[in-house]
């Protein structure tokens, strides 16, 4: 396997990303880092900018994760990237375990993710919400033919295969970009699979929690499930 | 007679609306046929009320009324329907196009950067391009 580049979707940021960037620098100085500014209005590009140490693509407006991780798989694949490491700007994924991810895209896993809830670490989520994301992972298991525990995750490796992939394809609707993704990644016949890390605290900002939100999040989830189900899709990816 | 006359000044507002609109480019024509049609069809109906009421009975309407608005209701639907498809299609096309903006401007960036910076690497025929950093290890 060749360059990796990391893919950084921040929307409004500003704050917890030199830290972020300080980070990759020190941990990982060889591999390139693109920060997308999805439509942010706190000066976002502007402190990558100065920081100086990663490039800068700015979303004329928000569109969402998915649409922010479009434009970074893109990227990778008009300048020549193999593989592409989603992390997120908020500082909750160990710039460390980004290697330990590539490795196992060198091991020929297509999609790696950075699970929570998979032994290592102390995240806890509210019950509710856990309830949900327990019953994701589940069904992902099952489409995936794999075992995963955490499918809603925004570290992942991505191998050249998926790059292709989803450098043409990549939903940009909600939890397109992890559910739909998926779904779509195993139709296409790459292989997923996980890598089990720490999360850290958020930087900056509050994880929204409660009953109502987790219901409503759950009921997204299972239609943008049922929904990535049923799309008929081209779904080969050229050798 | 009244009501004839109702009939088809309202049909007779929608031609011409539809047509004004035509004129002055703010419809396109694949969405306007539709409206022509209609207004057409309303305007035929009122002034030949036999035609209406010949056309529910062979369909088996007892009140021609409700010929009229099982299609007003059908054609509002799939035009409901059609307009979310198209409405799909652009904000697909929005997103494609914010995309492309987004690497267009990085691109544009970095050539100007490199433009604009003094140039001591100019000897080397392919410098890699100054990553617009100081504080970047050199690699």
């Amino acid at each position: 396997m060749g360059r990796a580049l990391i893919v950084v979707p921040a929307w409004n940021e500003a704050e917890s990303l030199p830290s972020v960037l300080s980070e990759l620098r020190d941990l990982v100085p060889d591999i390139d880092v693109l920060v997308v500014d999805d439509g942010s209005t706190d000066g976002t590009a502007e402190v990558v900018r100065r920081h100086g140490t990663a490039d800068v693509a700015s979303l004329p407006f928000n569109v969402g994760v998915g649409g922010a991780m479009r434009v970074g798989f893109l990227y990778a694949e008009r300048n020549g990237y193999d593989a592409v490491v989603q992390v997120d700007a908020d500082g909750q994924h160990d710039p460390a375990d980004v290697r330990r991810l590539l490795a196992e895209v060198e091991r020929g896993v297509d999609i790696v993710i950075g699970a929570r809830f998979a032994g290592v670490g102390s995240y806890r989520v509210g019950g509710s919400r856990r309830l949900a994301m327990r019953f994701l992972a589940f069904s992902l298991s099952r489409i995936a033919s794999t075992n995963l525990t955490d499918v809603t995750s925004g570290f992942r490796a991505n191998s050249p295969r998926s790059v292709r992939l989803f450098a043409r394809d990549y939903p940009p609707e909600y939890l397109g970009d992890t559910i739909e993704s998926l779904v779509l990644a195993s139709r296409a016949g790459l292989s997923i699979g996980q890598v089990p890390v720490e999360l850290r605290e958020r930087r900056a900002g509050r994880p929204s929690q409660s009953v109502a939100k987790s219901l409503v999040y759950l009921g997204r989830a299972v239609l943008v499930l049922w929904l990535a189900v049923l799309h008929a899709r081209p779904s080969e990816v050229e050798q | 007679m009244s009501t004839t006359l109702v009939g088809v000044v309202a049909g007779l507002g929608v031609l011409a609306f539809t047509v004004e609109l035509l004129r002055r480019r703010a419809l396109r024509e694949k969405y306007a046929v539709l409206w022509l049609v209609l207004a057409l069809a309303g305007v035929l109906f009122t002034v030949f009320p036999a035609l209406l009421f010949d056309l529910s009975s062979a369909l088996g309407f007892q009140v021609p009324a409700n010929l009229v608005f099982a299609i007003a209701a059908l054609v509002l639907l799939i035009v409901g329907m059609q307009l979310s498809v198209e409405v799909g299609h652009l904000e697909d096309r929005s997103q494609r196009l914010a995309e492309e903006v987004a690497l267009l401007h990085h691109d544009l960036e970095r050539l100007l950067a490199e433009r604009d910076a003094p140039q001591p690497h100019a000897s080397q025929p392919h410098a890699p391009e100054p990553d617009d950093g100081d504080d970047r290890p050199t690699d």
